[in-house]
C-alpha cells in the first residue's frame, strides 16, 4: 500500500514538474477561499455547470442517431425514441435540461440582482456571465428547429422574420440567416451546426472566463461584505472557507436535490403538460399549415410579450433586444453603495419587487394568445420593466440604506 | 405520482395546463395504459379502421407485440396485412399523392398524433362524428370541423345528425343554434360497447404515441429510490464536514 502511495505522489509530483495540476487544484478549489455564509441562491453556479454537462453528454449521443435534413430529422427523433436504446431517456434529459438550463440560470442572474454581485469589482465577471446568458438564448433557438415539428418551423420563421424589421437591409439580412426564401433544409442544416459546435464552443470558452474572473476577485456572499478586507496573518480571509472540501460537498447536496426535481420531470412529466416540449411540436413541420397560436417555449415569453406590446414592428424587435441586454449596465445603472438586498432601503427593493412582478406576469403574457386586455397588460408590465432600468441610477443613489458590517453574519 | 408532479408543475407556472387549442366541452377518454387487453382490442381496431389510409410509420409490429403480450404468429394472423417482416413499420400502400387525390389532403401519420392531440380530444372527435350532407363524404366532426375523413367507424357506431334549437341573438333574431347529436341510424354496437370500443382505441392510440411510457414510469421511481437514499448520505456527508465550520 505504501509503495502504491509513493508512487502514487511520484506520478503527481511528475505532473506537477511540467504542468500546474496542484497549483490549479489549490487555486480554483482546496485553497479557493469562499465566504463561508452563502445560502440557497448560492446553488445556482454549480447546477449550471452540472445542467452544461448534462446537456453537452446527452447532445453527442443524441447527435449520434439525429439527421439534420428537413426530410428525415422529425423520423429520426422518433427513431431516437423509440429504436435507440435508452434513447427516449437521452432525448427527455436534453429536452428537461434546456429549460431545467434557463430556471437555473434565471435564478443565477437574481441572485447577481439581489445581492449586487455584479458591483464593482465583479463587473467583467458579470458581463461575461451575460454573454453566456445571450449565447444560451441563441444555442436554445438554434436546437428548438431541430426535432422539425410545427412550433420548431413557426418559432423559427417568427424569430427569423423579426431581421426583416431592420431597416434597409432588414430583407436582405433575414434570407441570409434562413439562407433561403423560407424556413427549409438548409436553415436546419446551418442551425444544426451552429448548435452542435459554434455555439457549444463559445459557451464553454465564456464559462471558463466566467470562474476565472470569479476565482481573480472572490465569491461576493448575502452580506454583500469583501471577506479579503478582513484577513487573518496567515492571509486568508477570516470568513473565507476553502471551496474544496467545504463547498463542494454542500453544492453535491444541492446537485442530488436537483436531481431528484430533473428525473420526476424526466421520468413522469418530461412534457410537463406542454411547457417543455409543446403539443404542437408533435405534428411534423408543414411550411404549407401555419398552426393557429405560435408561442415561443416558456423561458422566452416574458422578451415575446415586451415584443407584442409595442405596435410598430421595428420598434417591437428594438423593445425586446434592450429588455435582454439591459442586464449589461447593471454594474453602471446602480449607484448604491450597497450591494446586498438586505442592507438596501425601501426604494431599491420595491423596484426590484416590481421588477419581478412584471418578469413573470410577461412570461405568462407571452404565453397567451394576445388580445387586446392582455397587449395593454403586457404595455403596462413592460413599462415597469424598463423602469427598473432606466430610473436605477436615481434611486440606488437616493435610497436610505443601512449601515453595512464589517464581517458577514453567519449563525 | 405524474398527476402530482404536474399539479405542482402548474402551480409553478401559475398557468392553466391546457392553455389553447382544445376547448371547452372534450370529453374524458379514461385511458389505462396497464389495461393490456384493452390495448390489444385497440390495436385490433387500429389495424383494421385506422391502417389502411393512417400510417403509423414510426412504429414496429415486433416492439408492439413485445409489448402488448401478442406472439408473432398471432401478431401476423391478425394485425399484420402489409407485410411480414416482424421488425418493420407500420406503413401504409397508399401514396401520399393518391391520398391527396382521394381526400383533398393526405391523412397524417398517426405515430404521435396522441402526444399532439391529447386522447380527450381523440376520444370526443371518434364520438362526434355526424351527418353532413354538404360534405364531400357526407360526414362532419363537431371537434375537427370540415374534417377530411369520413366516418370511418359508422359501421359500428350507427350515424348521428346534429339537433338544433331555436335561440334569439343579441339582434333579436331568431337562429338556429346547435344542441346536441342524436342517433339517426344505429350500428352494429349498442351505444355503451361503442364507447368501449373508441376507449380502446384511444388507449392504443396513447400508447402509440409513446411506447415506452409505462416502463419510463417504473424506472423513475427506482431513480427516485435511489436519488432519495444518496441524498441522505450526501448530506451526512456535508453535515460532518461542516462542523468543522460551526
Amino acid at each position: 500500500m505504501k509503495t502504491v502511495v509513493k508512487y502514487l505522489y511520484g506520478f503527481r509530483d511528475w505532473i506537477d514538474a511540467r504542468f500546474p495540476l496542484t497549483k490549479q487544484w489549490n487555486e480554483h478549489l482546496a485553497k479557493y477561499y469562499a465566504p463561508k455564509n452563502f445560502n440557497f441562491w448560492y446553488f445556482f453556479g454549480s447546477l449550471a455547470l452540472v445542467v452544461l454537462v448534462i446537456q453537452i453528454v446527452t447532445g453527442i449521443w443524441l447527435t449520434m442517431n439525429y439527421k439534420p435534413a428537413a426530410d428525415l430529422a422529425f423520423a429520426s427523433v422518433e427513431y431516437i425514441m423509440r429504436d435507440v436504446e435508452w434513447g427516449w431517456w437521452i432525448r427527455y434529459m436534453h429536452s428537461t435540461g434546456s429549460s431545467a438550463f434557463f430556471i437555473v440560470i434565471y435564478l443565477h442572474m437574481y441572485r447577481g440582482m439581489l445581492y449586487g454581485s455584479y458591483k464593482q469589482p465583479r463587473e467583467l465577471l458579470w458581463v461575461f456571465g451575460m454573454f453566456i446568458y445571450l449565447l444560451l438564448m441563441a444555442e436554445a433557438f438554434f436546437g428548438y428547429l431541430l426535432p422539425w415539428g410545427q412550433m420548431s418551423y413557426w418559432g423559427a420563421q417568427v424569430i427569423i422574420s423579426l431581421f426583416a424589421a431592420v431597416p434597409v437591409v432588414g430583407d436582405e439580412l433575414a434570407l441570409w440567416i434562413r439562407g433561403d426564401f423560407v424556413v427549409s433544409d438548409v436553415t436546419l442544416n446551418r442551425f444544426f451546426a451552429f448548435h452542435v459546435i459554434a455555439l457549444p464552443l463559445l459557451i464553454c470558452g465564456l464559462v471558463v472566463a466566467h470562474i476565472l474572473a470569479l476565482h481573480e476577485v472572490g465569491s461576493n456572499n448575502p452580506d454583500g461584505v469583501e471577506i479579503k478586507n478582513n484577513k487573518g496573518a496567515d492571509g486568508i480571509p477570516l470568513d473565507g472557507i476553502p471551496f474544496h472540501p467545504y463547498y463542494t460537498v454542500k453544492d453535491i447536496v444541492a446537485t442530488v436535490v436537483f436531481l431528484i426535481i430533473f428525473a420526476a420531470v424526466v421520468f413522469f412529466a418530461p412534457e410537463m403538460g406542454g411547457y417543455f416540449l409543446e403539443h404542437a411540436n408533435f405534428v411534423p413541420a408543414d411550411p404549407l399549415k401555419t398552426p393557429d397560436h405560435i408561442a415561443p417555449v416558456w423561458y422566452f415569453t416574458p422578451f415575446y410579450a415586451i415584443l407584442r406590446a409595442v405596435p410598430n414592428q421595428l420598434g417591437g424587435v428594438v423593445a425586446m433586444g434592450m429588455a435582454t441586454t439591459l442586464f449589461f449596465f447593471l454594474p453602471w445603472l446602480d449607484r448604491s453603495p450597497v450591494k446586498s438586498i438586505r442592507y438596501r432601503g425601501w426604494k431599491y427593493k420595491t423596484a426590484l419587487a416590481a421588477f419581478t412582478v412584471s418578469f413573470l406576469v410577461l412570461g405568462w403574457l407571452g404565453m397567451q394568445a394576445s388580445t387586446v386586455t392582455y397587449t395593454w397588460m403586457s404595455r403596462f408590465f413592460a413599462t415597469v420593466y424598463f423602469l427598473f432600468f432606466l430610473l436605477m441610477p436615481y434611486y440606488t443613489s437616493t435610497d436610505n440604506d443601512k449601515i453595512v458590517p464589517d464581517r458577514v453574519n453567519y449563525p | 405520482m405524474t398527476r402530482l408532479i404536474q399539479i405542482l408543475c402548474g402551480f409553478m407556472v401559475a398557468a392553466p395546463l391546457w392553455a389553447a387549442g382544445n376547448g371547452p366541452g372534450l370529453m374524458d377518454a379514461k385511458i389505462d395504459l396497464s389495461d393490456q387487453a384493452s390495448l390489444q382490442r385497440g390495436a385490433r381496431i387500429f389495424v383494421n379502421y385506422c391502417l389502411s389510409c393512417h400510417a403509423a410509420a414510426y412504429m414496429r409490429y415486433n416492439r408492439l407485440g413485445e409489448d402488448l403480450g401478442i406472439s408473432d404468429d398471432v401478431l401476423k394472423e391478425n394485425l399484420m396485412f402489409g407485410t411480414d417482416k416482424i421488425g418493420s413499420t407500420m406503413t401504409i400502400a397508399m401514396s401520399k399523392a393518391d391520398a391527396e387525390q382521394y381526400f383533398g389532403v393526405a391523412p397524417p401519420d398517426l405515430s404521435v398524433i396522441a402526444r399532439a392531440r391529447g386522447a380527450d380530444w381523440l376520444y370526443t372527435f371518434f364520438m362526434t362524428f355526424y351527418r353532413d350532407p354538404s360534405r364531400p363524404l357526407g360526414a362532419n366532426n363537431l371537434v375537427f370541423k370540415d374534417v377530411a375523413m369520413p366516418n370511418v367507424l359508422w359501421e359500428l357506431q350507427g350515424w348521428q345528425r346534429p339537433v338544433y334549437k331555436q335561440k334569439t341573438n343579441a339582434k333579436g333574431n331568431t337562429v338556429n343554434k346547435f344542441d346536441h347529436l342524436e342517433y339517426e341510424t344505429t350500428g352494429i354496437l349498442s351505444d355503451k360497447e361503442y364507447k368501449k370500443t373508441v376507449q380502446d382505441l384511444v388507449n392504443f392510440m396513447v400508447y402509440l404515441g409513446e411506447p415506452i411510457k409505462l416502463k419510463r414510469q417504473m424506472i423513475g421511481t427506482w431513480v427516485m429510490v435511489y436519488l432519495l437514499i444518496l441524498l441522505v448520505i450526501v448530506y451526512l456527508l456535508k453535515q460532518e464536514y461542516w462542523r468543522d465550520i460551526r
